[in-house]
């Protein structure tokens, strides 16, 4: 048995740990690796939330999430590279072509 | 508090230090190996909660493959060492949204859940279930998810393909 406010409080501070990653890093893999720690957290409470109602859902849900996770991450990590090919840098403070 | 409770309490704990330390960590390398530390103890907490199959498509996926791929990511863009080189300015502002979304988190959840009412039952949810509700109920979805990742590798495959001009 295990409270479920301890699951969702769990979530919640990766959440904003994540949050906190992607605004203060300026480096893209580690703001990629930041988008992670908050897509974890979705399925920390995705998790906690099926075991609960005894629905298997969640867990369902999470799958997919972990799949688009790995298709994110395989995407993002080639724009990176496209980007580091093209401009020597991946800081995202420099990359900001389309800012008006 | 019963046995299960301080193991997820531990589990937690170890997986929020290190994921604070993804966030601060100064050499790229190491906040890919805390990454690594946080995944596994998010699929402890799979295990711990009785979900088997994804606590271990867990750690096959993310620690096993994400993780990888985000080490070639740093290899292969010379990642710089150093503060001023990771982080930018704007680092008191982050921190200032990240503790607003944590606070406002945790008293929504303190405000909608009591204490001590709703308990997650820790009985195991098979492998054998879980393929049956993908298969019986979400396989259209399922083929979704399975095109997206089809139509991601392709794109990762030409976005870093070197163009070769005749």
């Amino acid at each position: 048995m295990i409270r479920l406010p301890l699951v969702l409080f769990f979530s919640a501070a990766l959440f904003s740990i994540g949050v906190y990653g992607v605004l203060a890093r300026r480096n893209a893999v580690l703001v990629l690796m930041s988008i992670e720690l908050m897509l974890n957290a979705v399925n920390v409470n995705l998790i906690g939330f099926s075991q609960l109602w005894r629905d298997l859902t969640g867990q369902v849900f999470a799958l997919f999430v972990i799949a688009i996770a790995a298709a994110e991450v395989g995407i993002g990590l080639a724009i990176v590279i496209l980007i580091y090919r093209n401009r020597e840098t991946i800081n995202l403070d420099e990359v900001s072509l389309l800012k008006w | 508090m019963s046995s299960q409770e301080y193991a997820f309490v531990v589990l937690a704990l170890v997986g929020t230090v290190s994921a604070v330390r993804v966030v601060t960590a100064r050499n790229v390398v190491r906040a890919a190996l805390y990454l690594v530390a946080t995944l596994a103890s998010v699929g402890a907490v799979y295990l711990l909660l009785g979900s088997e199959f994804v606590g271990w498509v867990q750690i096959l996926i993310y620690v096993g493959a994400i993780v990888i791929l985000f080490l070639f990511g740093l290899m292969l863009t010379k990642a710089p060492i150093g503060r001023e080189a990771l982080d930018n300015r704007s680092r008191a502002i982050g921190a200032l949204v990240g503790l607003a979304i944590l606070a406002g988190l945790v008293f929504l959840i303190q405000n909608a859940f009591a204490w001590n009412d709703p308990k997650v039952e820790l009985a195991q949810a098979t492998s054998g279930a879980i393929g049956e509700a993908i298969f019986r109920h979400y396989v259209l979805p399922f083929e979704a998810v399975s095109f997206v990742l089809l139509a991601a590798l392709i794109g990762a495959v030409v976005l870093s393909r070197k163009d070769e001009r005749p």
